[in-house]
């Protein structure tokens, strides 16, 4: 064989191998990927979605179960329960983990799943209320938001929620921390890169609360959003804080469309 | 330990194995991590004993050791001749145990 076939076959292999490269980057990720936009279930490892596909073995699930559970205790000074006010949290909190975190009017900001909760254990159940990432609060949280499993994201950003949206907009685009970088320039830029040990996604919230295999537990979105401040070497606000709450709605709308997967498994 | 969970074929075929799914709640201390307010080091504390009995009879066990996750969970395979009733039991470094039991009937 001449030195020049032998190269032009090299070069087809080459070909051969970069269409066959091709289709896998184009793989159809079905509901999970929407015009572009797709959940961490994409980037997550093979053994990553299986985890979380059966129901048995995700450990998420351990979460769900606590919640209806406690759905049903009486919480109350009065012993009032969730089921008390609620009824079946199956038809009553269908939709609710799908729009928040909303506005509301009687406090001038948005509230989310995890400060809606409290704030009917404080006013309407006169206990007090649960510490950000309790077990009780995480437990709730995955348990109302896991009934819109399946439906596609889809919060309110105009209106009166315009400026918190715009709020966490500013806040996703602005660069922070020592090393200078905003949300974007992983999530948006360099999405399918790895950094160092991890492969890096679009950043989606439509998994919240997700349990993370990294954590050993199950972990709230705040507390995501904690770590990725600490890896920019930024001071993190509090969980809960208005800041994180307005970035909340501007990432329920970056995944508008995707199905809620709560509870989610990642690495 | 909070309630296990386990997943056992309510029917099964005389002599074939089938699928046995068990899974606990357990947040399996490793003792090699300290306090990061105190600096103190946190005792270990994980699940070191796992058995499935059939009938009485010891059909599967495993030991667990610290580098095994948090909320473990075990998948294997058990054949059965007759229908009867696997129980499972989860010991921790505390004495602690967590039971379960699951009937089956084999056709």
């Amino acid at each position: 064989m001449s030195r020049r076939s032998a190269f032009l076959r090299g070069v087809s292999l080459l070909l051969v191998m970069s269409g066959v490269y091709c289709t896998a980057g184009a793989e159809d990720w079905g509901e999970y990927a929407v015009d572009g936009r797709r959940s961490g279930y994409t980037y997550a490892a093979a053994e990553t979605r299986a985890m979380q596909d059966d129901e048995f073995e995700n450990s998420g699930f351990i979460w769900v179960e606590k919640g209806a559970e406690l759905w049903d205790t009486a919480l109350g000074s009065g012993g009032e329960s969730c089921a008390g006010c609620h009824g079946d949290a199956t038809e009553s909190m269908r939709g609710v983990g799908a729009r928040y975190p909303v506005l509301a009017p009687e406090r001038g900001k948005l509230i989310n799943v995890e400060q809606r909760i409290n704030q009917c254990l404080s006013e309407r159940m006169n206990v007090a209320p649960w510490d950000w990432e309790s077990e009780p609060l995480l437990a709730m949280t995955t348990y109302v938001k896991h009934q819109s499993h399946g439906m596609p994201v889809s919060p309110v950003v105009d209106g009166d929620a315009e400026p918190f949206f715009d709020a966490g907009k500013e806040f996703y685009e602005k660069r922070r921390g020592q090393l200078d970088m905003a949300c974007i320039h992983c999530h948006e830029r360099n999405h399918g890169n790895m950094l160092r040990a991890q492969k890096l996604s679009q950043g989606m919230s439509n998994g919240f609360p997700t349990y993370r295999l990294k954590w050993q537990t199950l972990g709230s979105l705040h507390r995501r959003i904690i770590g990725c401040n600490r890896d920019v070497r930024s001071e993190p606000y509090p969980a809960g804080s208005d800041e994180y709450v307005n970035l909340e709605l501007y990432l329920a709308w970056r995944a508008r469309g995707l199905p809620v997967e709560t509870p989610s498994v990642r690495n | 330990m909070d309630k296990p969970r386990v997943k056992v074929p309510k029917k099964v075929k005389k002599g074939e194995p089938f699928e046995v799914k068990a899974l606990v709640s357990h947040k399996m201390e490793s003792g090699q991590r300290k306090d990061e307010a105190s600096g103190e080091k946190i005792p270990r504390m994980i699940i070191n004993q796992f058995e499935c009995s059939l009938d009485g009879e010891v059909v599967f066990s495993a030991k667990l050791y610290p580098a095994i996750s948090a909320n473990p969970y075990l998948s294997f395979y058990v054949v059965a001749e007759k229908s009867g009733e696997l129980s499972f039991s989860w010991t921790d470094d505390s004495g602690d145990t967590a039971t379960a039991s699951s009937k089956f009937v084999v056709q």
